[in-house]
């Protein structure tokens, strides 16, 4: 029984699942995005014909190499987490989570077995097209990878295409092609791996600086800017699209997601979008402070990107809680919403639909079909709300606003400095009469480890907004924990915890001494 | 069978010919190990399939895991947990 599920329990389960998550996403960026990169070098090559683009692309796919190898089967340890700590989530939606994953880890294993041999193994044993082929289907195979693990995130984000079975206590998956081509998961993945070929030009445009700035491999270092400078203009011209496409997306399915991003507790038309503020520290929510100490914002913005009305009506957090508004999204099936119901609604609603998932499951080993069919029609009566049942008070259904507000703040406005560092980087090297000033390589240096702490920014966003739920309004977390010990979640925690630090420092180690070597290019 | 002979020299060679490589593989191996046969028989059992033996017995634990809503979860028994 779920009086057994404890908080700490909870708690160490999450933690350890954010640092599995977190480590593992530390990896896959660089090798999702900078695969395309390489491509694109060898692609140059091979029309050329210029050895110069050969090593320059060996320089970068020994870096791919260091990053894939260290990061491979990472995510492996989500999947043992799932079925240790996270049973009842496990079992609940296995049939819709199981399919794309399995797809992924089938496809994971022969494109990249496959395809990253050949990359490696091929120079000088197949031709220069089939090689440059291989490179290309490293790169496609490696987000074709990303878009089932995406489509299962999107899932938990937004569920669809299935309908819950309370014979066996799961949800089975009435559609494939509602859950692949779900708005939330298109978006998602759309966002995520433009952010991660902006991640990888700035890891190479940081390589490239450090070379400048020791004076060494110059021209390997501008090429490498180049190509890497234009790849990472057009992905962030594309991550702000997707970014819009996502946040809009975010309005229709998780309007409170949306508001913690804002910090906007109470609703109104035309709401502007926050540039960046001072949320007032303690606010809670229907406690009568202001939410911001200072608040910098474009006028109607939020409308305009959640609705595409720019006078549109954005519920804030006391909103969504106290219900009564006529939202300007629409429900799970697509029907437009006169009133919204409170959270206290929902709750009422919820623990009806979970008492009826119980009715139905003791009439039904007691023989009585007329009750169960009734237990059963009152379930579905509540289904959309099953989730909220587990809940405790209304105030549960919001996230951490503070965490939401400023980790959204760090992402997007570090994407706009990542745009800056590739103009002004791309700029430099175009420039024939003066070298690039020290400030702009440094800089580009020091946007290394902020485009990681962008990326990881993103994610934050993305799965502290929409707590309380594991699944988006049918299981919150404290409902989908197993029944094992605190202690037992706590000492894997530390383990990986070490076990991750040792692998992070094994990579650093070994890609720095790979830099400095250098790609061994003729010094101009 | 010249197929397979050419892929098995395909990869024998290229393994051989690594450099940096062979440190990564090194890394990737104790890695393996140290997740399938250390963490996952030792630390991270499936816990329905290694309590329960049977689907319906797996059926009727999560059944009575997700009917009971929160107001019935023993808060001071939690309590004592976090402390």
């Amino acid at each position: 029984m779920l009086n057994h599920v404890f908080l700490s329990v909870l708690e160490w389960s999450r933690l350890q699942f954010a640092l599995t998550a977190i480590f593992h996403w530390f990896f896959v960026p660089l090798t999702l995005g900078i695969s395309f990169i390489i491509a694109i070098m060898e692609t140059i090559y091979v029309r050329t014909g210029n050895e110069f683009w050969k090593k320059v692309v060996k320089f970068w796919m020994t870096i791919f190499g260091i990053n894939f190898a260290i990061g491979v089967a990472t995510g492996i340890i989500l999947e043992f987490e799932f079925g240790t700590n996270w049973s009842n989530y496990s079992w609940f939606v296995g049939d819709i989570f199981g399919a794309p994953l399995a797809i992924e880890g089938i496809l994971a294993f022969f494109m990249e077995s496959t395809f990253i041999a050949i990359m490696f193994f091929g120079w000088n044993k197949i031709g220069r097209k089939t090689h440059l082929t291989a490179s290309w289907l490293t790169a496609f195979g490696a987000n074709i990878s990303a878009l089932w693990i995406l489509v299962a995130n999107g899932w938990m984000q937004n569920p669809v295409g299935m309908k819950f079975n309370p014979d066996n206590a799961r949800n089975e998956m009435e559609s494939f092609w509602d859950v692949l081509f779900n708005p939330s998961a298109i978006a998602k993945f759309l966002h995520t791996v433009t952010s991660a070929y902006v991640l990888s030009a700035i890891v190479v445009v940081a390589i490239s600086a450090w070379f400048l700035l020791k004076g060494r491999e110059k021209i390997f270092a501008k090429k490498s800017i180049i190509v890497a400078s234009v790849f990472g203009l057009l992905s962030s011209a594309a991550l702000i699209i997707t970014g819009d496409t996502s946040a809009n997306n975010i309005a229709q399915t998780q309007p409170m997601k949306l508001a913690a991003m804002e910090g906007l507790y109470k609703g109104k038309e035309g709401v502007g979008l926050s540039v960046f503020g001072i949320l007032t520290p303690g606010k809670e929510a229907n406690d009568g402070k202001d939410a911001f100490l200072f608040n910098i914002e474009v006028p109607k913005l939020l409308s305009f990107m959640g609705y595409r009305n720019s006078d549109a009506f954005v519920a804030g957090v006391e909103d969504l809680i106290n219900g009564g508004f006529v939202p300007s999204y629409s429900d799970r099936d697509g029907n437009k919403i006169t009133a919204e119901l409170s959270a206290e609604e929902k709750i009422r609603r919820g623990k009806e639909a979970i008492a009826s998932f119980a009715k139905y499951t003791e009439e039904k080993k007691a023989g009585n079909e007329v009750a169960r069919d009734g237990a059963r029609d009152e379930l579905f009566k509540n289904i959309n709300y099953f989730g909220y049942g587990y809940l405790n008070s209304p105030s549960s259904i919001v996230p951490n606003v503070p965490l939401c507000y400023y980790s959204f703040r760090i992402m997007v406005g570090l994407g706009f400095l990542f745009i800056i560092v590739f103009i002004v980087m791309l700029c430099g090297v175009l420039k024939k009469d003066r070298e690039i000033g020290k400030w702009a390589l440094r800089l580009a240096i020091l946007s290394a480890p902020l485009v990681y702490i962008a990326s990881q920014a993103g994610w934050i966003v993305a799965e502290m907004g929409r707590q309380p739920w594991a699944i988006q309004d049918l299981l919150p977390t404290v409902a989908a924990t197993s029944r094992v010990d605190a202690s037992a979640v706590m000492i894997t925690f530390f383990l990986f915890f070490v076990l991750f630090s040792i692998l992070l420092a094994a990579e650093l180690k070994i890609l720095f001494s790979q830099i400095k070597k250098g790609p061994n290019i003729s010094n101009e | 069978m010249n197929i397979l002979k050419s892929v098995f020299l395909f990869y024998y060679e290229g393994f051989k010919n690594m450099t940096v490589g062979k440190t990564l593989w090194f890394i990737i191996v104790i890695k393996l190990i140290i997740m399938f046969l250390i963490l996952k028989p030792f630390f991270f059992q499936n816990y329905l399939k290694s309590n329960f033996k049977t689907e319906e017995e797996r059926i009727n634990y999560v059944t009575k895991e997700l009917t009971v809503p929160a107001e019935q979860q023993n808060q001071v028994e939690k309590n004592k947990i976090i402390q």
